[in-house]
């Protein structure tokens, strides 16, 4: 009896560690992300007091600082914040979902998907930005549908739903390359912005549609997110803890690819944002909790410390999805090796 | 030493398939129909007596030039095309593994970053020192893919490689990205070598490609029946006189030597490798003594085809070949991902 609480006593303590290691690296992170968004506002081609900053922000108006920071830097800072944000979340939703941190939208084409629908309504269709962002949201759900039933052999695998995945990426993106081909050149511009991650030129009007879709879809996917730790423990241990995998499942991917087209729309598809929040936050929280918020905060920190390097760090300004592409490529290379080492492939 | 590999053995016997014949009466016919068409269709459609008159007379008109030009054009795609049929032949030998293309084990994006730092640091400028970076470049790739893709147990598996693949791609190509950005220059002679696709060729172009395809066309002939028995599995082949180490290296550098050749003078070109060799493997079975060469064939008829396709859907301008084959190609790699079985990924 001794024996058995001691051991319960023992959990207890690991369960409680491992809450206080979530809650710490939560505020990191959250503060980290305050530090950057700072640093957005306050660093740029003149470096304004930080009184000025916060005066304008409070509704003031100066000379000069109003302009640079209330048009420029603000929207830059809050689109890379919610998209960070956004990115980071729907890809460990998937990473999760599939048990696999290869299992990316990126990977598997629902970014291109989005995109080459994008990319249709603007040059073809001309329609407004609302059927555009709409458009993309249907076609990264019906790539997603599209490439469960392609994928549907005798039995389920991961290796075929991403083979699948590359044939679909490669597909659209032949697609997309037709249409920019056959578009009339003033179409161009707004079509590259579905193609390439950038903040540059993001605008106030751009933001709402993301700022409500994350405060939408964030609490829906938080809400679930404890099902979704149950169904880390596999399919039938779920079931029998009494989740409704199958619907679970669907709501979490429908979630995340709503706030992947919305914010593939406002900024791009940032590259390898989706992919390394995921395993970063797991690294820093340790597996077996639900890391949600932890993977959108560092999803938040990635892209607003690669924007800053890629705006300051040389001569020429980077768009910021050339530095995440350049921080995660290698990392994408060195988990595939551990993982082709540990044979989890 | 190599005497080994190269003498002739029991297994390697005159057994022709049954389907040879047909499928090379047909394959002549459709090479003809597709040189025809070549030298026809375009921006603007050809006469016949202008084309006699291109093709036999001094005349000097302006359909008569246009034929000309598109006599160039058309060998080019043939032997490109031949070669990357080969290209990717070898590869699949090499790796056991009917996935292996150029361009999905990013052999492809591995030359192109090489030619655009060749472009943007060490000022090249001609097709004859790109072909040099490119080679470099591809054979580094391929070195590398195939060392992430092997490691673990299980050695390279089809999954393993191509994921390994597309993450190399996605590495070089964001610092392709990064170095072109800065560099206005660089990135127009690389936007020009990227899109000059069959149609920039010159006789000078063909001229520098040939010696490498003459190469690379040797080696295949004279490893294709030791990599017959390659296929058999290791053990067999050892004790069938082969060696598979240097056997391996030589008809990798073989296709490599191709497909880093062709993406020198035409720009990446995808799923060649992968299209042809599986028509022809569906129609003749597995003896690459006659399906190394009829991959060639079918190589050069697919990727002409492609070429001639491209200027027609998008007349008066034209649509870069390697867009066609994408299109064409990715159902084929959707298609065998479907099919497979999970065991074989």
């Amino acid at each position: 009896m001794k024996n058995q609480s001691g051991e319960f006593n023992f959990i207890y303590t690991g369960i409680q560690k491992r809450r206080r290691r979530w809650l710490l690296v939560t505020v990191l992170l959250t503060i980290l992300a305050i530090i950057l968004c700072g640093s957005m506002l306050l660093l740029g081609n003149t470096i304004y007091p930080i009184q000025e900053v916060i005066r304008v922000l409070l509704g003031e108006q100066i000379q000069g600082v109003s302009f640079a920071v209330n048009i420029i830097r603000l929207p830059r800072m809050l689109a890379g914040l919610f998209t960070g944000f956004a990115f980071g979340i729907a890809g460990y939703i998937f990473q999760t979902i599939l048990r696999n941190p290869l299992a990316n939208p990126n990977v598997l084409g629902i970014t291109s998907g989005s995109s080459a629908a994008a990319v249709l309504c603007i040059t073809v269709f001309h329609t407004s930005n609302t059927v555009v962002s709409i458009a993309s949201i249907i076609a990264g759900l019906v790539t997603v549908v599209s490439m469960y039933f392609l994928s549907r052999g005798q039995s389920f695998s991961i290796g075929r739903l991403i083979l699948v995945g590359i044939g679909l990426q490669a597909m659209l993106d032949a697609l997309i390359s037709y249409l920019l081909y056959i578009s009339p050149q003033q179409d161009i511009p707004a079509a590259l912005r579905w193609l390439s991650g950038s903040l540059n030129g993001t605008k106030m009007d751009d933001l709402p549609p993301l700022v409500i879709a994350v405060f939408l879809f964030i609490p829906i996917i938080l809400l679930l997110g404890k099902h979704l730790n149950m169904l880390e423990l596999g399919e039938q241990m779920a079931s029998s803890l009494g989740v409704a995998t199958n619907k679970t499942r669907m709501l979490l991917i429908v979630s995340s690819v709503f706030l992947i087209a919305i914010a593939t729309s406002v900024t791009g598809p940032i590259a390898f944002v989706s992919f390394l929040a995921g395993p970063i936050a797991n690294r820093l929280v340790g597996v077996g909790f639900s890391n949600i918020l932890p993977a959108g905060l560092v999803g938040a920190n990635l892209v607003l410390a690669a924007d800053l390097i890629g705006q300051f760090a040389f001569e020429y300004r980077f768009p910021v999805g050339v530095i995440t592409g350049l921080l995660g490529a290698p990392y994408l290379i060195f988990l595939l090796m551990r993982m082709n080492q540990k044979g989890e492939l | 030493m190599s005497s080994s590999i190269f003498s002739k053995h029991k297994w390697a016997d005159k057994h022709i398939p049954k389907n040879f014949k047909i499928m090379l009466i047909i394959s002549t016919i459709l090479l003809i129909v597709c040189i025809l068409a070549s030298l026809f269709f375009g921006a603007r459609i050809i006469s016949f007596p202008e084309v006699i008159d291109g093709l036999f007379s001094r005349n000097d008109s302006y359909g008569a030039n246009v034929v000309r030009k598109r006599v160039s054009r058309t060998i080019f795609s043939l032997l490109c095309g031949g070669a990357l049929g080969v290209a990717g032949a070898l590869m699949q030998a090499v790796t056991r593994n009917p996935l292996a293309d150029p361009s999905i084990l990013g052999v492809n994006t591995g030359a192109a970053l090489f030619v655009i730092c060749g472009i943007a640091f060490f000022n090249i400028h001609t097709a004859n020192q790109y072909i040099w970076f490119a080679l470099i470049g591809a054979a580094l790739t391929a070195t590398l893919v195939f060392g992430v893709g092997s490691m673990g147990k299980g050695g390279a598996t089809p999954i393993k490689l191509v994921l390994a693949g597309a993450a190399t791609s996605a590495a070089l190509s964001s610092l392709t990205m990064a170095i072109q950005i800065p560099n206005a220059y660089a990135m127009d002679q690389f936007r020009f070598w990227q899109l000059g696709s069959v149609g920039s060729a010159t006789w000078n172009a063909i001229a520098t490609f040939l010696p490498f395809l003459v190469i690379g066309i040797l080696v295949a002939f004279f490893t294709a029946p030791a990599l017959n028995a390659l296929a058999l599995g290791d053990d067999v082949a050892t004790g069938l006189g082969v060696r598979p180490m240097f056997l391996r290296l030589v008809a990798a550098l073989g296709g490599v030597i191709l497909c880093g050749a062709a993406t020198a003078v035409a720009g990446p070109i995808g799923f060649i490798g992968l299209l042809s060799t599986h028509v022809v493997r569906l129609i003749l079975g597995s003896d690459l003594r006659f399906n190394i060469p009829m991959s060639a064939i079918a190589g050069g008829i697919i990727l002409t085809f492609a070429d001639v396709v491209g200027r027609l859907v998008s007349s008066p301008g034209e649509l870069e070949v390697g867009v066609v084959t994408a299109f064409i190609g990715a159902p084929i790699l959707i298609i065998l991902a479907k099919n497979s079985k999970v065991r074989s990924l």
